[in-house]
């Protein structure tokens, strides 16, 4: 009988695939534990000779292995979601066992490294600067370019850190890519190490991710040998958003609050415990190994439009029929994601807005589906791409509730750095409601005789959105980082589009 | 051995690690349930930190808690794409369920954002939720 396949990635865990595996096991298959494919409505994914079932229960199995089964997909690698990709971060996602130093080696694993230390620093920078590679954590900056900043820096002792804390909402392929390809981060951030002289390297993990701290821990120690003498840690970050900002980082890093730091200095030249330091996002460190093997770097600036290099692992995610993740060169569109490749809906009612990049990415309307994803076209529409995840809400969604959530989560979340962040975020919130609630009347404390400089008359509802745009405006203008600068993005496009959300008159 | 000698030798296990605060904060809130006035101070002594400085780091991360919780716990996520798949249609649900005997809390995404609604109780995780499930979950916990 041949192999049975399923992941062991924890979103087929948290859908059954253990019990799955359990109960094909007991009927005699053998079962090897793989990565996922990345096709999230199938899972738990079975896979028999290349052959898919999906999404299966342990009721399935007689039938699946009797071959009379009416979940089969037919041939994985041809279904038209994982054929349309061009998948180079994710080419061995659902292919190798994640902790298999042998299915790595045999799938092209340790090349780009092999070659790297042949090649020599300055080499590896000049390739890595070619390749167009830009980091993907919101910003977009060369990865090049800080490597070589960094390397250029004086100094002995310098750092690699990998920044995995970044858990914007609607993102997972950082997480898929820790749970089913550990070794390519591994080899990733060596390259780093040799390209600017670092010995050690930092893996700052989001507690929310048990799974992935396991599979990074397994993974460092069975490499242990082959990047020696680079030395690798995992660090568990502690619930808190904003250390996924690279700062913030750094100071939880060396055990301080999760504080944002004023740049400059640049981490490149001051960053963890104050030594030059690399401070690069999973998948921009994973893409690294693809881009020092041979012909590498051309083939990654090949790819994509203009100043969008290599292509963008994007996560479908939320109200949709085919949700998962889709590597793809930039430059397709909103539309062509959401609709062709994600099916629409999962609920089948009609798309009423997505957010693109995260908790703090604009709420699109379906009229921007032509919207080329790419870097330079999301900013001019004021929107972000960030970690490439996009969420579908249905017509049920209720955006002023989003737009008040967008709120709450800044509070909850903010480091308290900064006052328009600190406190804008709380009275933001109050805002949205009020604005709900068609205004309001003087409250209590603005009664009282002291209180001689507060407005005489109620505050209408006009009045209230006027104060909502004046706060963003100030959020947008005066906060240190993206967490309070970025907030005012979902909040004013919710507001934008779908005023009647917030009780609102449509303006023609 | 005291939980003080045990704190203790929390701390000097990490002495030689660069940064050691964060990693004996998570093992002493993994074997204590939370990290308390005294643990604090213990800490700060080891590290050679004002407990003030220790409290600043404790106080700031939601995985740290200031006294002990003998509920079991279920984290429920409540951001954008589970709300767009309608948890919190489901959260009144395991609310019930809960009473006083289960702590739930909220979290901010668990990578799962596809197959919503999430749930994690300790390192495992549920997904697909709908009301019956979250029910069985939080009663199970
Ligand atoms: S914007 Fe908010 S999270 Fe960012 S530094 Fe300021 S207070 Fe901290
Ligand atoms: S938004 Fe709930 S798991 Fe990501």
């Amino acid at each position: 009988m041949s192999v049975v396949r399923i992941s062991d990635d924890s979103l087929a865990k948290a859908c059954g695939a253990d019990a799955l595996a359990a109960a094909f096991e007991k009927a005699g298959a053998t079962v090897e534990r793989v990565s996922s494919w990345g096709m999230h409505w199938l899972e738990p994914l079975v896979e028999i000779g290349g052959r898919g079932f999906g999404p299966a229960t342990p009721g399935d199995v007689d039938a699946i292995l009797d071959g009379s089964s009416a979940l089969d997909i037919g041939t994985i690698a041809e279904h038209p979601f994982i054929a349309g990709q061009q998948r180079l971060t994710f080419a061995r996602a659902g292919l190798t066992r994640p902790l298999s130093l042998e299915d790595y080696a045999a799938t092209g694993g340790w090349a780009g490294f092999e070659r790297a230390k042949g090649l020599g620093s300055e080499k590896i920078l000049e390739e890595v600067t070619q390749s167009g590679l830009r980091g993907r954590g919101g910003a977009g900056f060369p990865a090049g370019i800080k490597w070589q900043t960094v390397a250029r820096a004086a100094g002995e002792e310098k750092y690699i850190v990998c920044n995995a804390d970044e858990g914007d909402s609607g993102t997972f392929a950082d997480r898929m890519l820790m749970e089913g390809d550990p070794f390519a981060l591994v080899e990733g951030m060596a390259i780093a190490g040799l390209a600017v002289g670092a010995g050690h390297g930092f893996i700052y993990l989001r507690s929310e991710y048990p799974d992935a701290i396991a599979k990074m821990e397994g993974a460092i120690a069975l490499s242990a040998e082959i990047v020696a003498p680079f030395k690798l840690e995992v660090r568990v970050g502690a619930g808190a958003y904003v250390c996924g900002e690279e700062t913030s980082l750094l100071n939880s890093l060396e055990g301080k609050r999760g504080e944002v730091r004023a740049k400059p200095p640049l981490p490149a030249l001051e960053g963890a415990f104050g030594k030059p330091t690399v401070v690069n996002n999973v998948l921009t460190l994973a893409a690294v190994p693809h881009i020092l093997a041979e012909g590498g770097a051309s083939l990654y600036e090949s790819l994509g439009i203009d100043r969008s290099k290599g292509t963008m692992p994007v996560q479908l995610a939320g109200n949709i029929r085919h949700g998962g993740l889709y590597e793809t060169a930039f430059g397709i569109s909103l539309g062509t994601l959401v609709n062709d490749i994600g099916g629409g809906t999962e609920s089948g009612r009609p798309v009423k807005a997505v957010q693109v990049g995260g908790p703090l990415g604009a709420y699109m309307h379906p009229d921007r589906f032509d919207l080329p994803f790419d870097y330079e076209a999301f900013t001019a529409a004021e929107s972000l791409i960030g970690h490439g995840g996009i969420t579908v809400f249905d017509e049920t969604a209720d955006m002023g509730a989003m737009a008040r959530f967008a709120f709450e989560f800044c509070a909850a979340e903010s480091c308290g750095k900064c006052t328009p962040c600190r406190i804008g975020a709380v009275r933001g919130a109050e805002l949205i409601d009020r604005i709900r609630d068609g205004g309001r009347v003087r409250d209590r404390i603005e009664l009282a005789p002291q209180m001689h400089n507060t407005k005489t008359a109620a505050r209408s509802q006009e009045d209230e959105v006027q104060l909502v745009e004046d706060l963003c405006e100030v959020m947008r203008d005066g906060s240190l980082c993206a967490l309070g600068g970025f907030t005012p993005f979902p909040v004013m496009s919710a507001m934008r589009h779908w005023p009647e959300d917030f009780g609102l008159e449509r303006k023609v | 051995m005291s939980s003080a000698a045990r704190i203790q030798e929390i701390c000097a296990a990490h002495s030689a690690r660069k940064g050691p605060l964060l990693p004996i904060l998570h093992d002493l809130q993994a074997e204590f349930g939370c990290i308390d006035e005294e643990a604090e101070g213990l800490v700060a002594k080891a590290l050679n930190l004002s407990r003030a400085e220790v409290h600043g780091v404790v106080s700031f991360y939601h995985d740290f808690r200031p006294a002990p919780d003998a509920r079991p716990e279920v984290q429920i996520c409540r951001a954008e794409a589970c709300k767009a798949r309608g948890v919190e249609a489901i959260v009144p649900d395991a609310e019930r369920a809960a009473g006083k005997r289960v702590r739930l809390s909220t979290v901010y995404c668990l990578g799962l954002c596809s197959v919503g609604p999430n749930a994690r109780i300790g390192d495992a995780v549920y997904s697909r939720l709908d009301a019956e499930r979250i029910q069985q979950l939080v009663e199970g916990a």
